[in-house]
């Protein structure tokens, strides 16, 4: 199986594949971890025993998806050295320390206070409950902080020197943290983890309103659901424009890919919407484009001139097809939270809000979408940024361990199987949480 | 810069394992027990007594592996291709411990399964760790700054004795750490796994203590020689201390004594490992000097590790404090 693969194409499925199935569950628990702080702080400051029942609810979801995320987590922090160990001695004193501060500050803070929030209630009070529970949130947001600030290096290196064996020296921690693309970088993921989980909260609210449209906790979550979307999709739309604007300045090879740009337009660049990349011919098939968009969008100037791909050689090239459609389905659904988030308001000020059928059928479907478009943004930004590993210096071929290919086939389909079987099985127990009704009092919200 | 950061690196890295060892060392024995709890009630009391904990055990584990990426990050770019097995299978074996926490108690008819891959996880888990020291004791071949060794250089006699080694170990440490946490049956039958535990232990000790200085002559050399040699005594005379006050806590029925004695034992043992591999980081060639960050990477990361470290040990125990006492058997987790 997996024969005739090199080793380095095995490798890089690998860590994708590992990633991928990771970077789920944070995304999801960072979101979550911040609900959850609101809706305890909602209760202490209410006694409205709605929150109780509602943080209660998903505290139980929270921790299943957290134990996901640490098992997965713990395979990625090995995964560097057991397939990438050119890469981890060569850019480990840079990136490393970064590392050992997200352990530091975000891992021991998140795990010693999780028993606390889900055990301890009852035996440390409701105010250190509290401290524990904000510890947790607080917790992943630094986790985000530190990990973005390594993923940013990698894809716009800063503050640092090369040795003669070939090592990133560090020159300028505060250049090599706040490097150019962490700041957008950051803000981006972080409200996508909200968005993501407004998403699911939203859909988990919807699909019990749908059953009982007067169950008071369903209620209420969907309507903070939808509250968090109509806050969130606008900004973040705003927020991936400047980030969008950040790479253009400082890897526009990968703008390029996402635009489909295979040529350059001297006199402004046309938005290409929609269209089928030919790799071979070097150009986009069918493709429905609206004149000089791209230039207005990208340089603010209709007539401004764009490089394309024909300006880099082809081994620097990312592979257009895969950043093209991932960028596409990533901002498609970006807007379609923005207009499910304009319905409900709209249905809000209609006062056809938690029996309006039809926008909490939309809600359940757009429950899983936080997802996949979390994933295609990775996807565009990594694959974006091929063949570099530390963009523009160290390439991923040259990033890889000694390994041989068979021995990261065997573990790749290790970590398949093990996967499917094991996040299936949660994902599964997750779904039946979320399909008991929040409530087993029952009652009326105040509408 | 007058500071030696590398060594001063290395202690802490040490100390991050060795907490490690120590505090996933019971909660994986509490795992490889697992077979042991005769009743639903008593599984679930022995889950209990480290559902709360855990989760910052496993920390340690992240934390010796992002540190030695951090500070020394050729030993890491080494010692992981040179495991590559191990590690990976100890990782997947990980999993289905970890996430056995919360799903067993999210089903009925599957319970069994989770259950076994609660315990199938931490004896995989245990044994691979103990495969991987070996492997290290043993010595891992570098040149050029990369691992230069064979697939299957890790497996052989010395690994996996000193594999089972550290299940035996990590078993001992998970009864005693039961004595403390249990009351009536269970923890009667912990103490009656203890004691053949604690002799195979011992035996496992002794066998690793005289197959160590066969495997390279400079361990022989350390031990043998001034100011290994005055080690040489002190070590073996407080293993026989700590051997003595496991056997008198066990008769004597004291619930603290055994676990205190069986986290000495530890203690001393990772001392006498740490005694054959200084000055090296990666035996038998790469040194801590050798494999250390440049020192503005050691002092950039040290300023956190000095702050954070304290911090993280007051919460850690903290949480500790908070679920202390004996397990009641009747307030569910869940």
């Amino acid at each position: 199986m997996l024969d005739g693969f090199s080793a380095e194409t095995l490798a890089r499925a690998q860590f994708a594949f590992t990633v991928s199935f990771h970077i789920v569950f944070p995304a999801f628990s960072i979101g979550l971890a911040s609900f959850l702080t609101v809706l305890n702080g909602l209760w202490l400051r209410t006694r409205n025993e709605t929150y109780l029942t509602l943080f209660e609810y998903w505290k139980k979801i929270f921790a299943v998806a957290f134990g996901m995320g640490v098992v997965s987590g713990i395979v990625m922090s090995y995964q560097f050295g057991t397939n990438w160990s050119v890469f981890s001695d060569r850019a480990g004193p840079v990136i490393g320390p970064l590392m050992a501060y997200e352990v530091l500050s975000a891992f021991f803070l998140e795990a010693g206070f999780l028993g606390i929030m889900l055990f301890g209630r009852k035996r440390v009070g409701d105010q250190l409950h509290m401290f524990a529970t904000a510890m947790v949130a607080f917790g992943t947001l630094m986790s985000a902080t530190w990990i973005l600030s390594v993923n940013s290096w990698m894809q716009t290196p800063a503050g640092f020197s090369i040795t003669e064996n070939g090592q990133f020296y560090p020159e300028d921690w505060w250049a090599i943290v706040f490097n150019p693309s962490f700041p957008y970088r950051l803000v981006h993921m972080v409200l996508a983890a909200y968005l993501t989980t407004a998403l699911v909260v939203g859909a988990v609210g919807a699909w019990h309103l749908l059953r009982n449209s007067i169950d008071a906790a369903a209620g209420k979550m969907f309507s903070m659901a939808m509250w968090m979307l109509l806050l969130v999709a606008p900004l973040q739309i705003f927020v991936g424009d400047a980030h969008g604007l950040n790479t253009l300045e400082h890897q526009p090879v990968k703008i390029m890919a996402m635009e489909g740009h295979y040529d350059s337009h001297p006199h402004g660049a046309p938005l290409i919407l929609f269209g089928i990349p030919n790799p071979e011919e070097k150009r986009i098939d069918y493709a429905i484009e609206i004149p000089k968009l791209s230039s207005l969008i990208l340089k603010h100037h209709l007539d401004a001139p764009l490089d394309g791909l024909d300006t880099i050689p082809d081994e620097d090239e990312p592979p257009v097809v895969i950043v093209f459609w991932s960028f596409r389905i990533m901002v498609g659904l970006g807007f379609a939270m923005l207009g499910l988030a304009g319905w409900a308001a709209f249905g809000r000020m209609r006062k056809r809000f938690y029996d309006a059928r039809w926008l909490q059928r939309a809600s359940i479907a757009m429950g899983p979408m936080g997802f996949v478009a979390v994933l295609a943004g990775w996807v565009t930004t990594e694959v974006g940024r091929q063949p570099w590993t530390v963009y523009g210096l160290l390439r991923t071929s040259d990033s890889l361990a000694p390994v041989a290919a068979p021995a990261v086939a065997a573990s790749l389909i290790a970590f398949i199987v093990v996967y499917f079987f094991v996040f299936g099985a949660g994902t599964f127990y997750i779904l039946r949480l979320m399909g008991k009704t929040p409530t087993a009092k029952g009652g009326t919200h105040a509408a | 810069m007058l500071l030696d950061l590398p060594f001063i690196w290395a202690g802490i890295i040490a100390f991050a394992v060795l907490t490690y060892v120590i505090l996933d060392g019971f909660d994986l024995g509490v795992g490889i027990l697992f077979p042991s709890g005769k009743s639903e009630q008593d599984r679930d009391v022995m889950m209990n007594s480290i559902a709360p904990v855990w989760d910052g055990n496993e920390t340690w584990l992240v934390l010796g592996g992002g540190g030695l990426f951090a500070v020394f990050p050729l030993a890491y770019a080494v010692v992981m291709p040179a495991l590559y097995m191990p590690i990976t299978i100890m990782l997947l074996a990980l999993i289905f411990r970890g996430v056995a926490f919360e799903y067993r108690w999210r089903t009925e008819r599957w319970k069994w399964v989770w259950d076994r891959a609660f315990f199938g996880g931490s004896l995989v888990a245990a044994f691979m760790q103990g495969i991987s020291l070996g492997a290290l004791v043993q010595g891992i071949k570098v040149v050029d700054r990369a691992y230069a060794g064979g697939w299957w250089d890790w497996l052989s006699p010395f690994s996996i004795i000193t594999g089972v080694a550290v299940v035996v170990g990590y078993a001992l440490l998970g009864a005693t750490w039961l004595i403390l946490k249990t009351e009536g049956q269970l923890q009667y039958n912990m103490r009656r796994i203890a004691r053949p535990t604690g002799i195979a232990l011992l035996g496992f000790i002794g066998l690793a203590s005289i197959l160590t200085p066969l495997q390279d002559p400079i361990y022989a050399q350390r031990w043998f020689n001034l100011p290994g040699s005055i080690f040489s005594v002190i070590v073996p005379t407080l293993v026989i201390a700590a051997a003595v006050a496991l056997w008198h806590g066990l008769r004597t029925e004291k619930d603290a004594m055994p676990f205190v004695a069986t986290l000495s034992l530890f203690v001393l043992c990772y001392i006498g490992i740490g005694i054959s591999f200084y000055p090296n980081i990666v035996p038998p060639s790469l040194s801590i000097w050798e494999a250390a960050a440049p020192d503005k990477s050691l002092a950039f990361a040290l300023v956190g590790t000095v702050v954070l470290v304290p911090i993280i040990l007051i919460y850690t125990a903290y949480a500790y404090w908070v679920f202390r006492g004996k397990i009641d058997p009747n307030e569910g987790y869940h």
